[in-house]
């Protein structure tokens, strides 16, 4: 059990690694402005408009597709992705060469099985590989934008995709799919253009942040903040970085992606190679050392000021406020068919929202399943390997791909 | 797919009949308007769902708590939640349904009563359907063998059976008095699921009914 944990502890692989991590940053600062993927571009004329009333143009959005769109334009599925996720959904990662995020579940003959149909995956706005973010270069000033790039919302991030689905020439989607950050773009979808989503599975979602989950991002922000590397958001230009903060920003934010039983299994309370405790401040748990790599190697993949973007974003959505307090009227008179999951060991994104939604959905006489997984993966089982959501969601997709009259 | 013709529906129902759909289902799908809004609570594979929709034209929801049967459900097109009649009914609006189906589950509940109160609530009629511990067999068994019934449709002991809240058909009549719902028709099945047609006093039909099969309605001094 030790070896397997061993080789990810920082610590134990100092310098090789170090030099690696520079690689890594190296690649994801590419990645910005011209990523691995395809990129549609929107000029001066073509701004989107923005919740905090900002209209930015000139924006770029990239984004991946898997499998081929059939020739009556029917079999479109878009995944949204979470908080830190991007567009390589079942692709190698171009920066981190890990496999895509979403493989278990998205790929040919997986559940959502890409020989039959077209999948969609486009980076969020605010993002950092590729659509336009706060570390995108600002054509105004030839910087990155840094902290004047203008407050993103889920709202916002739906708007951009509908316009590339446009640009793509594709009216309606079968299924919009997403967990987490991903589920609420997936819920925004259904209520903002009703028409194009036939069916919709928001994962392990919500329809608002909940005031613990705003408390954990600002635990986060306020680390990044702290940092003297983050130079009051401006560290690209001055080529600083706030390594630390972000680290402690992701450590924190990563406990609440786990459950109390999944650490307990993982990792109890065993030493990290070491036979007793060492009576200072080292990582001697397996757990210290395990979260401390997972913290320095997100800080170089990912840009610190989109975390902040993206975590207000999630901080914002609550889907009542944008109708009037009611979320039934979000979805009053829908045609979209939903399918809602939960984790029972989620305690981020719990099964008591996921049933909120259900009775909201039900009073709005929408369309409704509701399936509640058994897991004790905590908040991330949505992005693990789980047979019975993957059976769920290709018994809902295939229904409404064949109620659909797709091929 | 549409709903059929009343005549058509009769023809579709014999050939149905013939394929093995089961007797009660046909009886509970003929019981339903067509195009009306169902609510089947206890909904099992989703069998009887996928039957109202396709030959009732239903807009046919289901509740179901086990998850093996949700996903059989959502691979019929079906939209079902998982939950439970006795927590998860609370979730639903007054009046949202026509009909609420309440189909050889109630005696899994744990209050029945409080189950068949949300039912009325939530659904403009409801059916409920049961097997009676009033039937003749089950009588039999406990008289001459002392034990409890285990039957091929009841196939538990008792220490180990889901089904808690057994009843006979009089025993649901009271319940249906006591909270205050008009019982627009009763039926009484027989072993082989088929309607007993003959007209027979109550007490006989608590004897030769296997199933017993309820349609309701709220009570006119009910809000």
């Amino acid at each position: 059990m030790t070896d397997t944990i061993r080789h990810q502890s920082p610590e134990d692989t100092a310098e090789g690694q170090n030099g690696d991590f520079e690689t890594l940053a190296a690649l994801a600062r590419v990645q910005v402005d011209s990523p691995s993927s395809h990129v549609m571009h929107f000029g001066e004329d073509e701004p989107i408009e923005m919740d905090c009333g900002a209209s930015l143009a000139p924006w770029q959005i990239a984004y991946q597709t898997y499998g081929e769109l059939a020739p009556d334009r029917k079999n479109a599925i878009l995944i949204c992705h979470a908080l830190t996720g991007d567009q390589h959904a079942c692709n190698v990662h171009p920066v981190t060469e890990k496999p895509g995020w979403w493989r278990l579940f998205v790929g040919p003959g997986k559940a959502i099985d890409t020989d039959r149909y077209f999948v969609i995956c486009a980076n969020v706005l605010g993002g950092c590989m590729g659509t336009t973010g706060p570390a995108s270069t600002n054509p105004a000033t030839g910087k990155p934008y840094g902290v004047d790039f203008p407050l993103v919302t889920i709202r916002d991030m739906v708007r951009s995709q509908a316009m590339l689905l446009d640009k793509l020439g594709i009216d309606d989607l079968l299924c919009v799919i997403g967990g987490s950050m991903g589920g609420m773009q997936v819920l925004e979808w259904a209520a903002l253009y009703p028409e194009r989503v036939y069916s919709a599975m928001p994962i392990a979602a919500a329809t608002r942040h909940s005031a613990q989950n705003i408390a954990f991002h600002e635990v986060g922000r306020q680390a990044v903040m702290a940092d003297p590397g983050w130079a009051s958001g401006r560290y690209l230009e001055r080529g600083t970085r706030p390594r630390k903060g972000l680290a402690v920003a992701r450590m924190a934010a990563h406990v609440t992606y786990l459950s109390e039983g999944a650490l307990h299994q993982k990792f109890g309370r065993k030493l990290q190679s070491r036979a007793a405790p060492t009576f200072s401040f080292d990582a001697d748990f397996q757990i210290e050392s395990y979260l401390r790599y997972q913290g320095s190697t997100f800080v170089e993949r990912f840009d610190a000021n989109s975390y902040l973007y993206v975590t207000r974003a999630m901080d914002y959505f609550d889907l009542a406020a944008e109708f009037d307090g009611k979320i039934a009227r979000a979805f009053r008179g829908t045609q979209t068919r939903f399918c809602v999951m939960s984790f029972t060991s989620d305690w981020l994104f719990p099964t008591k929202d996921s049933r909120a939604l259900v009775r909201a959905l039900n009073a709005a006489a929408a369309s409704v399943s509701f399936v509640e997984i058994e897991s004790d993966k905590g908040h991330d089982a949505f992005l693990l390997e789980e047979p019975d959501m993957f059976a769920a969601a290709q018994g809902f997709i295939d229904a409404a791909a064949r109620d659909r009259g797709v091929a | 797919m549409n709903a059929l013709p009343p005549d058509d529906f009769d023809t579709r129902k014999a050939s149905l009949a013939a394929a093995g759909v089961r007797p009660d289902h046909l009886l509970l799908a003929e019981m339903v308007t067509p195009g009306s809004r169902v609510l089947d609570v206890g909904c099992g594979d989703g069998s009887l769902l996928a039957l109202l929709r396709d030959l009732r034209d239903c807009d046919a929801r289901g509740v179901e708590l086990d998850r093996e049967n949700v996903n059989q459900c959502l691979a019929k097109g079906l939209a079902v939640v998982q939950g439970d009649a006795d927590t998860d009914l609370f979730d639903y609006p007054d009046d949202g349904f026509d009909y609420v189906i309440l189909s050889q589950t109630i005696q899994a509940t744990l209050r029945p009563r409080e189950v068949l109160e949300q039912m009325l609530r939530i659904g403009k009629c409801c059916i409920v359907s049961f097997h009676n511990f009033g039937y003749w067999r089950v009588r039999l068994e406990l008289l001459l063998r002392g034990r409890m019934p285990v039957t091929q449709q009841l196939p538990y002991s008792w220490y180990d059976t889901p089904n808690i809240h057994h009843c006979t058909m009089r025993d649901f009549v009271s319940l249906c008095d006591e909270v205050g719902a008009v019982m627009e028709r009763a039926v009484a099945l027989d072993a082989a699921d088929r309607p007993v047609k003959i007209p027979l006093p109550w007490w006989m039909w608590n004897m030769i009914g296997r199933q017993g099969v309820f349609l309701l309605r709220r009570g006119g001094d009910r809000a």
